[in-house]
């Protein structure tokens, strides 16, 4: 079971001219199973929303609450949520110099697991993540993220999905800076992950185009720090042929 | 012309330039006058705290000595030299006072010897044991490898002692030759060292200084090429705890054209007090052209209250050169490297060891001798054990 529980939730960054509010009252409940679109113009709150369910000490949390399966996400570090079963694909994936990929993983794989994974079917694993992905073996023996080009940090970060394999993915703009062939590849990893069982994806974006390839259940606009409107995938392509337009004239 | 004629000459042209004029560095001298006891207010002073030198500074001649344990692999050979040996071989003069006194008051000299030709593939270790900080100590050392000679020499320190050394490092033309020296010391150690390297044509010398133990570790690591095409490596890696201050000076001469230095130093503090030094000195001199000079220092400050003090300097005398630059930088730890690695689940305790042993990786990678490598791996560990991952539990 998973079911990541948002209601109300305000988020402020400090400022040098104070403390700014972000997001003004986010709700949204992605239960089991569920795969949820968020789609938003520029700087109307999607990352804020992201990083705050994670964690991220930049944001301040002014009110509501976040709870995966009952359990207040709020309360616990960047770590502890992790481990409760959350996972964030970023988008701006960040560079550890001269920690390899494949230290980074199996040191993430043993703290979620709290045992380390066995030697033989780990290499298997993890060599079989990064081809599926379209990354190259050598890709264990670099450093995270450093000089992998914007996409190959998307696809990096969606091989961590696949091995990490958390309840609730969120998907920070994954499908931004892909060619076609990267975001079918990239899609394919998503599909894999949320085929299985009581899995939940919140996938924001920008553009419609990796909903082709990832069927949302869900779509919400989001606008101004909150969710404007919420449907079907029907709703995205009504956002295509319209933009948000509508939407922003509302807000301001 | 021949090339042994170009190669005379260019050797003759840098002997020509006479004393060092560089205001950074005062000149070479054996003679104690001309390293008056510092007040603390000159140039190469001004970062020590005299007061913890524990009186070397003014040190009479001892009996004292470090305990050595040597590792000397077939046609090495170690032996005794007087004090008029180790200057007619070609010993590199005293820069500062500690040496001076070192070369002084030593008596003797040691003499590490590895023939033309020969190529030594087990490292030579030298390991230099102190029992006690009473012990003032002088120390001189040379090490000689031949033309075309490759060799591996580790001067490994431990225990403790009031230690001032002078070393000399001639390393023939076309030899390859890698140089540590590790400061291992007990917590009340005070070592000063000055290694002075000087770079044969077309030698390629990469020299490593260690720094972890000691109350106070001074160490200068001076390069000058004896003909042109030599390159040098200077590297290093220090890890200051509360109170502690490892101080590094670095000068590369480049005193013959087609010459190369590379210096890549870096450094984690934690604790209270801790301080460390980085003076990365290149003098440029104008016979030198074509010469290729990068200098690098990082530091990564793990705690409050700690002081890295980084200061490069470049001095060129010659329009002529192919490269010349530097860097230098101190930083906390990166809040988005760790948010980001704690997002996978690993422990904040976990995930800024990994972030220390990332930064000192590629460096550890470069010391070009495994055992030692490995041992350094384990000594940050261990230093990461005393402070960063004792606060994050
Ligand atoms: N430190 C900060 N100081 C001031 N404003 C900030 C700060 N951090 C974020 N913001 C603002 O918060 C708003 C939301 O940013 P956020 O990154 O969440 O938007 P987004 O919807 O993800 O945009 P994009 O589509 O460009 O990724 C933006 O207007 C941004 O400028
Ligand atoms: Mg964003």
């Amino acid at each position: 079971m998973s079911e990541l529980v948002i209601k109300d939730l305000q988020v402020s960054v400090d400022t040098e001219d104070g403390p700014k509010e972000i997001l003004k009252g986010v709700t949204l409940t992605i239960k089991d199973g569920e795969t949820h679109a968020i789609m938003g113009p520029n700087g109307s709150g999607k990352s804020t929303l992201a990083y705050s369910i994670a964690g991220h000490p930049k944001y301040t949390i002014t009110g509501g609450t976040v709870t995966l399966d009952g359990d207040d996400v709020l309360a616990m570090t960047v770590d502890e949520r992790a481990r409760a079963g959350l996972f964030l694909a970023m988008q701006y994936p960040v560079e550890v110099p001269g920690v390899s990929v494949s230290n980074f993983l199996r040191t993430a794989k043993t703290a979620l697991d709290g045992e380390a994974p066995k030697l033989r079917t780990w290499v298997k694993d993890v060599n079989a993540a990064l081809e599926q992905l379209n990354l190259d073996p050598t890709f264990g023996t670099r450093s995270v993220n450093e000089g992998f080009s914007g996409g190959e940090k998307k696809r990096h970060e969606i091989a961590q999905l696949e091995l990490l394999n958390p309840k609730v993915a969120i998907l920070d703009e994954t499908d931004s800076g892909l060619d076609i062939d990267a975001l079918k590849v990239v899609s394919e990893g998503v599909n894999r992950f949320r085929a299985q069982e009581g899995k939940g994806v919140l996938l924001i974006t920008h553009y419609t185009r990796i909903l082709r390839y990832i069927e949302p259940d869900f779509v919400h606009v989001f606008v101004d720090g909150k969710v404007a409107e919420s449907g079907g995938a029907e709703l995205a392509e009504e956002l295509e042929a319209n933009g948000y337009e509508k939407y922003l004239s509302a807000a301001v | 012309m021949t090339v042994t004629d170009t190669a005379r000459e260019s050797v003759e042209s840098a002997v020509e330039q006479g004393p060092l004029f560089s205001h950074l560095n005062p000149p070479p001298s054996y003679d104690l006058a001309d390293h008056p006891v510092p007040t603390g207010r000159e140039e190469i002073w001004r970062f020590t705290p005299l007061k913890r030198l524990l009186g070397i500074l003014d040190g009479d001649a001892s009996d004292a000595h470090l305990t050595w344990d040597t590792t000397l692999p077939d046609g090495v050979t170690l032996t005794e030299i007087t004090a008029e040996q180790a200057r007619e071989i070609g010993e590199l003069a005293p820069n500062d006072r500690p040496s001076a006194l070192a070369a002084a008051h030593a008596g003797s000299a040691m003499l590490l010897d590895v023939p033309a030709e020969a190529e030594i593939a087990e490292p030579i270790v030298l390991r230099l044991h102190g029992d006690s900080v009473d012990d003032l100590v002088w120390g001189r050392l040379l090490v000689r490898v031949g033309r075309h000679a490759q060799a591996t020499v580790a001067v490994v320190h431990t225990g403790s002692a009031r230690y001032s050394a002078i070393t000399t490092v001639l390393a023939g033309d076309a030899s390859t030759v890698n140089v540590l020296s590790l400061q291992d010391w007990d917590d009340d150690a005070v070592h000063l060292g000055r290694d002075a390297i000087q770079v044969g044509r077309d030698a390629t010398v990469k020299h490593t200084s260690i720094s972890f133990g000691g109350d106070l570790v001074r160490m200068h690591a001076n390069v000058e090429y004896a003909g042109p095409g030599g390159s040098a490596e200077l590297l290093g890696l220090y890890f200051a705890d509360e109170g502690q201050h490892l101080e590094h000076r670095l000068f590369a001469d480049h005193t013959a054209p087609k010459t190369k230095s590379h210096v890549l130093y870096k450094g984690a503090l934690q604790g209270q007090g801790a301080h460390t030094v980085w003076i990365g000195n290149v003098l440029i001199r104008k016979v030198a052209e074509g010469i290729e000079t990068y200098e690098e220092n990082r530091n990564l400050v793990l705690s409050d209250g700690c002081q890295a003090d980084s200061v490069p300097n470049l001095e060129i005398e010659t329009g002529e050169i192919e490269g010349a630059g530097h860097a230098s930088a101190t930083a906390r730890f990166d809040d988005e490297q760790l948010f980001y690695l704690r997002s996978r689940g690993v422990s904040e305790k976990e995930s800024r060891r990994l972030v220390v042993h990332g930064f000192f990786n590629d460096l550890i990678r470069k010391v070009g001798i495994p055992s030692i490598e490995a041992q350094l791996l384990e000594t940050v560990e261990a230093e990461l054990a005393k402070n960063v991952l004792r606060e994050a539990d």
